[in-house]
């Protein structure tokens, strides 16, 4: 029922990927053959630009993980879109002036702008490799949620066609997408979002999704069997035989009880009504066995207000657990330290040439995906009692949630977060090939090369870092992208914010401390993260028990060691000369 | 190079909103599901409070660093 593909969903989706494909050509073809690529940046409007710091920004990623964290846990889901918008407060009000006085450009030239030192490049890049392969992960296993339920095609089959579409965009046009296509998407996705939302307020609360007869309580069963089989109820999975949606309104409060719906309502009272109503979530065991893997969901009844409230996903924040509550502060502070620490982040800051110019766009841009992050907690909301629930599958509420009003609208939102898929992996994947062959190979290494060659160098890191998306893609597949992404945030806030801070801030700061606090900052956040309880229960396939590290959010811990080493090392190593 | 003062009081402003509700998510669930403003909950009024405070801070931000750019060098 989930899974059934329509013809006029296929046919709007791949009308719209292939429109802004061609405009992205079109428009990055134009931007070169002007006064190349970079001045033609100098004259977008700061309006244009600051829609376009949301399109960059909310990648499918958000959009997708926000809506799905929402739908399933409640509110510990806007507790996602509260650090990521904070992030922003850092990004423009400490770090972006001073970064601009500097006189550089991007982030790794900021870094060194003083030093000129071999160290600092080959910390940064690598550093800003690994914070772009952790970014792309989300991405990509967003991209193969996308095409199951619109294209009925599995998982691998969609990681794979957005890496061969997204790879193949690299190597044959460079960097084309630009501010223009950027502006479009990010325009696009808040528009349709506030559609989405106005529906849901028109539409009220509905019990039972407007389905005749009480809730559906009965427990469902789904087994991967060992040969990959999946089993649903203990026989073969087919489109007419699959997993029930799930997420509905159980009862609704005194008032609307003879009519099973509330009719439109507005913002507030949409939310106050539901506090006062009950749902229907459910419970996932997972156990496993020679006969393969064995998921029970269990429907449960239980009142709204619970889940409208923090520890729905931080469980165990009503419990008084410590390590919880280390936990979650340090996602929050990874999220409010990680935006302005994001390489790809800074560099938007400068495609406006004066500096009025790029205060103004960044406020449109904060304003923007503030207005997007409050309709996610409508759109998250409205998909927790929409009826239309993948319960295996999180990252698919939103899309799913556009189903539930009309087919057309689920292809638009769908090809909406696909295009945003393309565009963010598309540079991302250009800024980690620019970190090889820029400043891996010419720099670091120190080989001299043509550009011709410095061109095949990064084609060539390019299809690499495309194969190495695929398969992460892949192995990550069920992974909330919402989480996944907290996690590029807390090495990206590792390695980078001290470095950053305390350059702009701090005269003594030497290319050693510099280095060293990259270097460590980095290290260590990956480390904790492949060794935390999350990554032992949920990739390893391993029990969270045994892992070594008390909570599984780095950043609370490893923030603080970037800027201790820093300064430490700063202190034992020779004062820079003074400017 | 020139501190950013406006930048850094504002910033203030906005830790000391983030990290108080931080605090109140800290100290329990609790607390935040008193219903205030119209039959929402604490949770809820303070987490759009929070988007706002920083939608708001940008805007009062520009309005001052818009005063002084003339003589700024940059």
């Amino acid at each position: 029922m989930l899974h059934e593909t329509s013809p006029l969903a296929i046919g709007i989706f791949a009308a719209f990927v292939a429109s802004v494909l061609w405009l992205s050509f079109r428009l990055g073809r134009k931007g070169q053959s002007a006064q190349g690529y970079y001045a033609a940046h100098g004259q977008v409007h700061w309006f244009v630009n600051g829609v376009a710091f949301a399109g960059d920004y909310l990648s499918a990623a958000s959009f997708l993980g926000i809506c799905g964290l929402i739908a399933f846990y409640g509110y510990d889901g806007f507790l996602y879109s509260i650090g990521f918008l904070a992030g922003w407060v850092v990004a423009l009000f400490v770090i972006a002036e001073p970064i601009k006085a500097l006189g550089t450009f991007t982030f790794a030239d900021a870094l060194d702008a003083r030093f000129n030192s071999r160290g600092i490049k080959l910390a940064v890049a690598i550093s800003t490799l690994v914070v772009s392969v952790f970014y792309l992960i989300p991405q990509m296993v967003g991209a193969g949620a996308l095409v199951t339920p619109l294209l009925g095609l599995p998982h691998w089959a969609g990681v794979i066609l957005v890496g061969i579409a997204v790879t193949f965009i690299v190597v044959t046009a460079g960097m084309v997408s630009t501010t223009w296509v950027q502006f479009i998407k990010g325009a696009l996705l808040v528009f349709f979002c506030g559609v989405l939302t106005l529906l849901i307020l028109n539409r009220g609360l509905v019990v039972n999704a407007g389905r005749p007869g009480p809730a559906d309580l009965a427990p469902q069963t789904r087994s991967i069997r060992p040969d990959g089989q999946v089993l649903i109820d203990g026989t073969p999975q087919s489109a007419e035989h699959d997993l029930r949606p799930v997420g509905t309104l159980a009862s609704l409060p005194e008032r609307y009880a003879g009519e099973g719906r509330t009719g439109p309502l507005g913002p507030l009272a949409y939310l106050s009504t539901l506090e006062d109503s009950t749902v229907v979530t459910w419970r996932r065991e997972t156990s496993r066995d020679a006969e393969g893997t064995h998921d029970v969901f269990t429907p449960r009844e239980r009142p709204a207000a619970e889940l409208l409230r923090p520890g729905g996903y931080f469980k165990g924040l009503s419990g008084g657990s410590l390590t919880a509550r280390l936990d979650f502060a340090s996602l929050m502070l990874a999220l409010f330290c990680g935006t302005a620490s994001l390489p790809h982040i800074l560099i938007r800051y400068y495609t406006v040439k004066d500096a009025a110019a790029a205060r103004k766009s960044t406020v449109v841009g904060i304003a923007t995906i503030g207005i997007f992050y409050v309709l996610t907690l409508y759109l998250g909301l409205g998909a927790m009692t929409s009826g239309f629930l993948d319960p295996t599958n999180s990252n698919m509420a939103a899309p799913l949630l556009a189903k539930s009003f009309s087919d057309t609208l689920f292809a638009v939102i769908s090809a909406i977060a696909f295009t945003t898929v393309l565009g963010t992996v598309s540079g991302l994947i250009m800024a980690g090939s620019g970190a090889v062959a820029h400043d891996l190979v010419e720099n670091v290494a120190g080989v001299q090369m043509t550009d011709h060659e410095k061109v095949r160098v990064g084609k060539l890191a390019a299809v690499g870092l495309g194969i190495v998306a695929i398969a992460l893609g892949i192995l990550f597949k069920g992974f909330n992208v919402g989480f996944l992404v907290g996690w590029a945030f807390n090495i990206a806030a590792s390695a980078n914010l001290p470095a950053l801070v305390m350059l702009l801030f701090w005269p003594r700061t030497t290319k050693q401390g510099i280095t060293a606090a990259v270097t460590v900052g980095m290290t260590a956040s990956l480390a904790w993260i492949l060794l935390s309880a999350d990554t032992f229960e949920k990739v390893y396939g391993i029990s969270r028990d045994v892992a070594p590290m008390p909570f599984s959010q780095p950043g609370l811990v490893t923030i603080p060691l970037g800027f201790l080493v820093l300064v430490v090392v700063s202190l034992l190593t020779p004062a820079p000369p003074r400017r | 190079m020139p501190i950013n003062r406006v930048g850094l009081a504002l910033f203030g402003v906005y830790v000391l909103l983030y990290g108080g509700f931080m605090g109140l998510v800290l100290a329990g669930p609790d607390l935040l599901a008193t219903r205030v403003l119209g039959g929402v909950n604490l949770a809820i009024a303070c987490g759009l409070g929070l988007i706002v405070a920083a939608v708001a801070l940008s805007v009062i931000y520009i309005l001052a660093r818009a005063g002084r750019s003339r003589d700024s060098r940059s």
